[in-house]
């Protein structure tokens, strides 16, 4: 069996008095796809930023092949640069290019020369289909294109782990194929991800393991197959009906 | 108009034009410093300075520069801090400035959105990092406006100078005005030279503004 | 303890001679805001009318206003007036007469600014109702428009106490001047009061200012 790269035990997340996350763990191994489910609020978005120490834990840890990571943790950065994060809205910074958003990191960062980070900077655009998109500005690219750079920045600091928060939720329908086809080729590569998504087709076809993630813990963790076929929860039932209850209207209407 | 004492008196105004030019510029530069200091510092919410610095921020802003030239000029000498009218002038202007130029930072900073900020960080930038490449150059951009107009405001404010007997423009003309009773001219040229100086200040501003407004980064 | 002159203050009417000057200054700025409200409202609705010659007579003044130190405005009422038209203004008046222009100006843009913000659907729908135009904005546009513009011409009014700081440089005794006065004649016996008395003056401009801003970020609070 392939070695732990994320190792989460334990972890509890309090905002004020109201309980998000409580003593949840996980694990994931390397190359493995895990896929989050579950309905909006449930903490799902809060656990990835806990990954990356955005939020602070009250309880519990966070371990990246056996590293802990920790909001107060003098190596913080460095722990981040191991995790790779894609984000809802993108947060490509408007006032650089595509390429300098790309190169910041890891020029400033892992401290990497300028041009041995632009040709894979320009190789890895290219296998995203934007080398040609180089020298523009984030608002001068659609959503996808957007989202597309925001997951080339995030591959370039070579991360032990990616992890994508709803990354096709903010992309007008047509736009979500091309990023997720992204996801996909990075799966067949073998890169361990983190996946929080309402695309249920795309978890189905994408995940090695899928998580249902309900009432600050996790409800459910089966194969694809098992999760959509015959799930084994109630809750987990309700929450694939509520897709389809949702499909039937679509289709009366 | 009494163009050859115009002339006579032209060098004597292009002397004090420069006298307010180069202290306007210096205390402009130091408050543009101190105004920047303070919004990283009100930003980081650093402890204890974060007060002080709020403190500074309201003091400056909500008092006349004269009167903080008086304290400075006259006031503070007796309990032993000396100044020269120049240094007094561009303290004064320093002090003023920072607090406006603190705010205008500071809403600038206010307007990155906070995620910006935390993608930069999950991207393993260390904090000074993030503030340097990501928020600054994108408040910078949104305080352009508003530090334009304070730049212009506080090239204004210079006409005081005269209180703390510096020999700048109004110094200059109100002195002439004295002696020869040619106020006409006096009135003519102090004008003028205000023009010369506030004018491309002015419309640079507009300038700058109308640019940022119509077209953002990379169009 | 070194002395910091403040003793000086305590020393027969000094101190009410210094809220005095206080006053004097105020003065200034409250008369110079009454009528910049009242002609700034007028001129503000006037030029609210895009392409009209009010908005185009408004952007000129503004110009003028924004683009000279009130200082040199001051000097060209002061001094200007006499030479041109022989008048003899005192300070004071010629500073009520220089802030009234600035303050219309200002208000008048501010007006302005409100009064367009209010789109043009509440005005048709007034007029739809058969309101006249004057009752259109008595009852309709201004009720609307004087929310945004309280706290900006409260704004504007401390400004406007700052700025009579100015005054004491044409000769109107306020309190600056009193405060020269004072120190003048303590010389011997307080040679410090000038420290004490230039604080005291910052502490009371700076209270003054601080509660009018104060109180206009409450009202801003509260409105929005």
């Amino acid at each position: 069996m392939a070695e732990t790269v994320l190792s989460i035990s334990h972890l509890t997340k309090r905002f004020d008095d109201q309980t998000i996350l409580e003593d949840l763990s996980l694990d994931v191994r390397e190359g493995e796809v895990v896929v989050i489910v579950g309905s909006s609020g449930c903490g799902k978005s809060t656990l990835l930023r806990c990954i990356n120490a955005l939020e602070s834990i009250q309880g519990g840890e966070i371990r990246l092949r056996g590293e802990p990571i920790r909001q107060d943790s003098k190596n913080l950065p460095e722990m981040r640069r191991k995790v790779g994060m894609v984000f809802q809205n993108y947060e490509l910074f408007p006032h650089l290019t595509v390429l300098d958003n790309i190169l910041l990191a890891p020029v400033k960062a892992q401290k990497r020369s300028r041009e041995e980070a632009r040709e894979e900077a320009l190789a890895l655009l290219d296998r995203v289909g934007l080398k040609e998109k180089a020298g523009s500005y984030p608002r001068q690219l659609s959503g996808g294109q957007k989202q597309r750079v925001a997951i080339v920045r995030a591959l370039i600091m070579h991360p032990e782990i990616l992890l994508f928060d709803e990354v096709t939720a903010a992309l007008d329908p047509e736009m979500v194929r091309e990023v997720l086809d992204v996801i996909v080729s990075l799966a067949d590569q073998g890169k361990t991800m983190l996946i929080v998504t309402h695309e249920m087709s795309f978890a189905r076809a994408v995940a090695d393991r899928i998580i249902l993630l309900e009432d600050r813990r996790i409800l459910e963790e089966s194969t694809p197959e098992q999760f959509f076929t015959s799930p084994k929860t109630e809750q987990a039932k309700k929450f694939l009906q509520s897709f389809e209850f949702n499909r039937k209207n679509k289709a009366e209407a | 108009m009494d163009w050859a004492y115009i002339g006579k008196v032209l060098p004597l105004y292009g002397k004090a034009a420069w006298l307010t030019l180069r202290t306007g510029t210096a205390g402009i530069l130091l408050a543009a410093l101190v105004g920047l200091l303070s919004a990283a510092v009100l930003h980081w919410r650093v402890p204890v300075l974060r007060r002080i610095t709020a403190a500074y921020v309201e003091l400056s802003r909500n008092t006349p520069l004269l009167v903080q030239l008086f304290f400075i000029y006259y006031g503070l000498p007796k309990i032993g801090i000396k100044t020269n009218p120049e240094a007094c002038g561009i303290i004064g202007l320093a002090f003023l400035g920072g607090g406006y130029m603190a705010e205008a930072f500071r809403s600038g900073i206010e307007a990155v959105d906070r995620i910006q900020e935390e993608s930069a960080l999950s991207l393993g930038l260390t904090r000074w990092q993030t503030f340097l490449h990501v928020i600054l150059p994108q408040a910078m951009a949104i305080s352009v406006p508003a530090f334009m107009a304070n730049v212009v405001f506080l090239m204004k404010e210079t006409s005081v100078f005269s209180a703390v007997s510096l020999m700048d423009l109004m110094f200059t003309a109100k002195d002439q005005i004295g002696l020869y009773y040619q106020t006409t001219e006096s009135l003519f040229l102090l004008v003028s030279a205000y023009l010369l100086i506030l004018l491309p200040l002015s419309l640079l501003g507009t300038f700058w503004e109308r640019r940022l407004r119509h077209a953002g980064f990379g169009t | 303890m070194p002395d910091l002159g403040l003793e000086v203050l305590w020393k027969g009417k000094n101190f009410v001679r210094l809220l005095g000057g206080l006053w004097v200054a105020l003065r200034i700025s409250l008369i110079a805001a009454g009528i910049s409200v009242a002609a700034g409202i007028i001129l503000g609705i006037l030029a609210s009318r895009k392409h009209s010659v009010s908005s185009v007579i408004l952007r000129i003044w503004l110009g003028i206003i924004h683009i000279m130190p009130q200082m040199v405005l001051l000097f060209l009422m002061y001094f200007g007036t006499t030479r041109a038209f022989g008048w003899n203004l005192s300070g004071e008046t010629a500073a009520v007469i220089v802030f009234s222009l600035w303050g219309t100006a200002e208000m008048g843009d501010l007006v302005r600014g409100a009064v367009s913000s209010i789109p043009a659907i509440q005005r048709e729908s007034a007029e739809a109702l058969g309101l006249q135009p004057v009752q259109v904005y008595r009852w309709i546009i201004l009720p609307q428009a004087v929310r945004r513009l309280i706290p900006l011409s409260i704004n504007l009014i401390t400004r406007m106490i700052k700025t009579t700081s100015l005054v004491t440089l044409i000769g109107v005794v306020e309190i600056l001047k009193v405060a020269q006065q004072i120190i003048e004649a303590n010389r011997k016996a307080s040679p410090n009061a000038a420290f004490g008395v230039y604080l005291t003056i910052f502490v009371m401009y700076y209270l003054a200012c601080r509660l009018l801003s104060l109180a206009a970020k409450r009202l801003e609070k509260h409105w929005r």
